[in-house]
């Protein structure tokens, strides 16, 4: 059971987990963008996540690398299958991320980098939904490699997985603002998020009624043991999870609207990988198939048990240091 | 605008063109970080404003450039699946490690340490601040030792074996990581940064000396960089020519390419300084050579026998002209940059160094010139590997992808606009804040904050605040 290879599945597992929920609050941030009233909110907005969008990213790179590193396999067949959804997203962060810092740097020009934000933002979030969709459905492999077209990803389910995606990662965002600032800012936000998140569970019903559809073996796994249990514990779990979100924004707490949906976000990541498992490519591809050699693995393995925890601790940090609310009038002296 | 081109060729279009664009931004950053490191570390120590003033100056330049490097790398760690996914599932077991290693030692140090460099020294005070900025720094350096490691071993492949599947896996982790040219691109590369660095500081020490030769950051920096030069040049040089013996050994047909020598010649090899490669009559016309020099410089002897294109396949050889000349380019820079140096050490040694501005105009010229010899020592190696990934044993063309070519045009002419546009505004800011002098208290549009990676109000209410401003 423990063989290197479910370990890493696990800790890659854990890599893009913790890369959706920090960057999924940072991407929302920025498709919360345009409804920031005036400079003075623009600016409490953006100074919420600029001093660890950077690391959330890093994420990212993580789990880019981890897949390339452990299951180079599942790298080498996924990248190409969602060939465009992954250059789009690269795109949009791009804009997205120089717009941190060339925002500050034109008067003029200015408006072109809120939008480069925003836009950047959304497309992003857009894109990774797509391509989470676009996996859900399952893909085409013969002979170690992709064997479909380039635009199989694209269906009316990837496009709702994509729209929900983007509704989810609003939902982070604005309680991450009700989280990070005060006042009026924080009052819009909490209503925000109240339409946010019935938006969310309503993706999250409509979508997992529609993933067993995707391929039958999805019912299986939910079925029979052990993935039974959870289809008894989750529908409650998501649904206390929701009502500790609305009874936060009703009772405008600071942080359980925020922890309240990182917790569906997790709760919807646990769904999907019982769905997925033993896959990391559904509908054929294994674990065990798309791993490196268990040398490869060992080595990665002992670099990652020392680093990670440090990492962790360093991030947590560098969070606590900048913690507190945001005051935009303390950031322009 | 690509109709008709292989999606073969439009994928090495399309990595050349992303990797040019990032290199320049991490060449610049390796040497930018310790530099800053540097200058933080002599304020604490000497207690002298004019090395906090100059650090708060170059901080903001840094995180300006250093978010660019950050989106054009995220860039990278996904280019390998799309376009040249046989590739990442052949060399995966065995590169794959290696580049987590990168992220986990060196991307995550950067990202969590950079915040509280930039903006922290309020909120957890010198001591804790120092740590940050030398973190960041030694992040930049561990990012540079994996990802030589990686790109030496496609250049010098060991400690491995192929398996069933065909895929490479590990067998000596220590020769993976240590293969044979890894050492001497490694040294070679961290020079360079540093020299890059060097000369974009020169340059702008130059230019407001220019302005005004009494301007006491200008001639801190100015002289700091003018030191650099002449210290790490010939270091630099040095480590070239050890680094092009140790690919006389390893890849001999590179060196042949890079020398324009199409022919063996038993009796001592001449250096050909300029000529046109002909590539149909292999030949390198109008050639101006050395006789003998070659031969003298690869093999310390003047006529020691050396091989030419002739003993390599045709199938085998690289592009003889594109190697033959960034080389050139590159070495011919090198010892401008040796010039240069030697000059500013002259006019230092007579006390006129602040008082030159021939030297000075010198200096803003050279500016840009790192990373022109960084572009073509990269291109030089990149290419005299070619026809292969991973030197003869997997070839480019049998690395790509399943893609189909318009998917690949289409992705490649959106990056050539996406990054003409990110690139160029960034690039116009950056110039846009070295036109001002270090002592401009507004050196963006507003005073104060980066945001790359780390604001925050309270730190913004007093960030590294000059006395006197």
């Amino acid at each position: 059971m423990f063989e290197l290879s479910f370990i890493w599945a696990g800790i890659i597992a854990f890599a893009v987990l913790t890369y959706v929920i920090l960057d999924g609050f940072d991407l929302g941030v920025g498709i919360l963008f345009p409804l920031a009233d005036g400079e003075r909110e623009k600016a409490t907005m953006m100074n919420s996540i600029a001093p660890i969008w950077d690391g959330n990213e890093t994420w990212l790179v993580l789990g880019g690398g981890g897949l390339f590193a452990v299951f180079p396999l599942a790298y080498a067949i996924i990248m190409p299958a969602l060939y465009m959804p992954i250059i789009l997203m690269l795109l949009a962060l791009i804009f997205r991320g120089v717009a941190f810092e060339y925002r500050w740097r034109t008067e003029h020009g200015k408006y072109i980098w809120d939008a480069a934000f925003f836009g950047g933002s959304i497309v992003a979030a857009f894109m990774q939904g797509i391509a989470l969709g676009a996996l859900v459905q399952g893909i085409e492999v013969a002979n170690r490699a992709y064997a479909g077209g380039w635009w199989d990803w694209l269906s009316v389910f990837s496009l709702l997985t994509g729209v929900a995606v983007v509704v989810g990662y609003a939902l982070l965002g604005a309680t991450w603002i009700i989280l990070k600032t005060e006042n009026a800012l924080q009052r819009r936000m909490q209503s925000y998020a109240w339409y946010l998140g019935a938006g969310t569970l309503a993706f999250i019903g409509v979508v997992s009624i529609l993933t067993p559809f995707q391929d039958p073996e999805y019912f299986q796994r939910w079925l029979n043991l052990p993935g039974s249990i959870f289809s008894v514990i989750m529908p409650g779990a998501v649904l206390a999870a929701a009502w500790a979100l609305f009874t936060g924004l009703n009772a405008s707490k600071d942080a359980q609207p925020f922890i309240a949906a990182l917790s569906i976000f997790v709760l919807c990541f646990i769904g999907i990988g019982i769905s997925f498992y033993p896959n990391i490519i559904p509908p054929s591809l294994t674990i065990a198939e798309a791993a490196a050699p268990d040398e490869s693995l060992r080595f990665a393995l002992i670099g990652t048990v020392i680093l990670v925890p440090m990492i962790l601790a360093y991030t947590a940090y560098a969070y606590w240091v900048f913690r507190g609310k945001i005051d935009p009038e303390e950031g322009y002296h | 605008m690509f109709d008709g081109f292989t999606a073969e060729t439009l994928a090495r279009i399309q990595f050349a063109f992303t990797v040019s664009f990032h290199i320049i931004f991490p060449a610049f950053s390796i040497g930018l970080a310790s530099y800053l490191a540097v200058l933080n570390g002599l304020w604490l120590r000497t207690r002298d404003e004019t090395y906090l003033t100059l650090f708060t100056y170059w901080k903001k330049i840094f995180a300006v450039a250093f978010g660019m490097g950050v989106v054009s790398g995220i860039v990278m760690s996904y280019q390998f699946g799309t376009n040249w996914s046989v590739f990442s599932d052949k060399t995966g077991p065995v590169l794959g490690p290696l580049m987590a290693y990168e992220v986990l030692s060196a991307f995550f140090l950067e990202a969590g340490f950079l915040g509280i460099m930039l903006f922290g020294r309020e909120r957890v005070g010198d001591k804790l601040h120092m740590f940050a900025t030398a973190m960041v720094a030694f992040g930049t350096l561990m990012s540079a030792i994996w990802i030589l490691s990686v790109n030496s071993w496609m250049q010098t492949p060991a400690g491995y074996s192929i398996n069933e599947l065909g895929q490479f896996v590990p067998e000596d982790w220590w020769q993976i990581v240590f293969n044979p040219s890894f050492p001497y691109r490694l040294t070679h590369m961290v020079l360079a940064a540093y020299l890059t660095t060097a000369l974009v500081v020169g340059g702008v020490g130059g230019l407001h000396l220019l302005r005004n030769r009494k301007d006491a950051h200008a001639r801190r920096s100015f002289s700091m960089s003018m030191w650099m030069l002449i210290v790490v040049t010939p270091l630099q040089i040095f480590a070239g020519d050890m680094h092009g013996i140790n690919t006389l050994e390893h890849q001999p047909a590179k060196v042949m390419a890079m020398e324009g020598h199409y022919d063996s010649h038993p009796d001592g090899a001449p250096l050909i300084l300029f000529g046109i490669p002909n590539s149909e009559e292999k030949r390198v016309d109008y050639a101006i050579q050395i006789p003998y020099l070659s031969s003298m410089i690869l093999k310390h002897h003047w006529d020691a026998p050396l091989d030419g294109l002739d003993t390599i396949p045709d199938d085998e050889e690289p592009p003889v002209a594109i190697v033959f000349w960034s080389f050139r380019v590159m070495v011919g820079l090198g010892f401008a940059m040796l010039g240069l140096g030697a000059w500013a050490a002259w006019r230092r040694f007579r006390g006129r160094l602040y008082d030159t501005p021939l030297l000075h105009r010198a200096a803003i010229m050279m500016g840009p010139m790192g990373f022109v010899a960084v572009l073509a020592g990269w291109i030089t190696t990149e290419v005299g590997r070619q026809p292969f990934t991973v030197y003869g044993v997997l070839r480019t063309s049998d690395s790509l992808a399943p893609v189909a070519a318009p998917a690949v045009a289409a992705s490649l002419i959106a990056f050539i606009i996406v990054y003409f546009f990110i690139f160029g505004a960034g690039t116009v800011y950056l110039l846009r804040m070295m036109n001002k002098t270090p002592a401009t208290s507004k050196l963006g549009l507003r005073d104060g904050p980066i945001r790359t990676a780390g604001i925050t109000p309270i730190a913004q209410t007093n960030p590294d605040a000059i006395p006197g401003e």
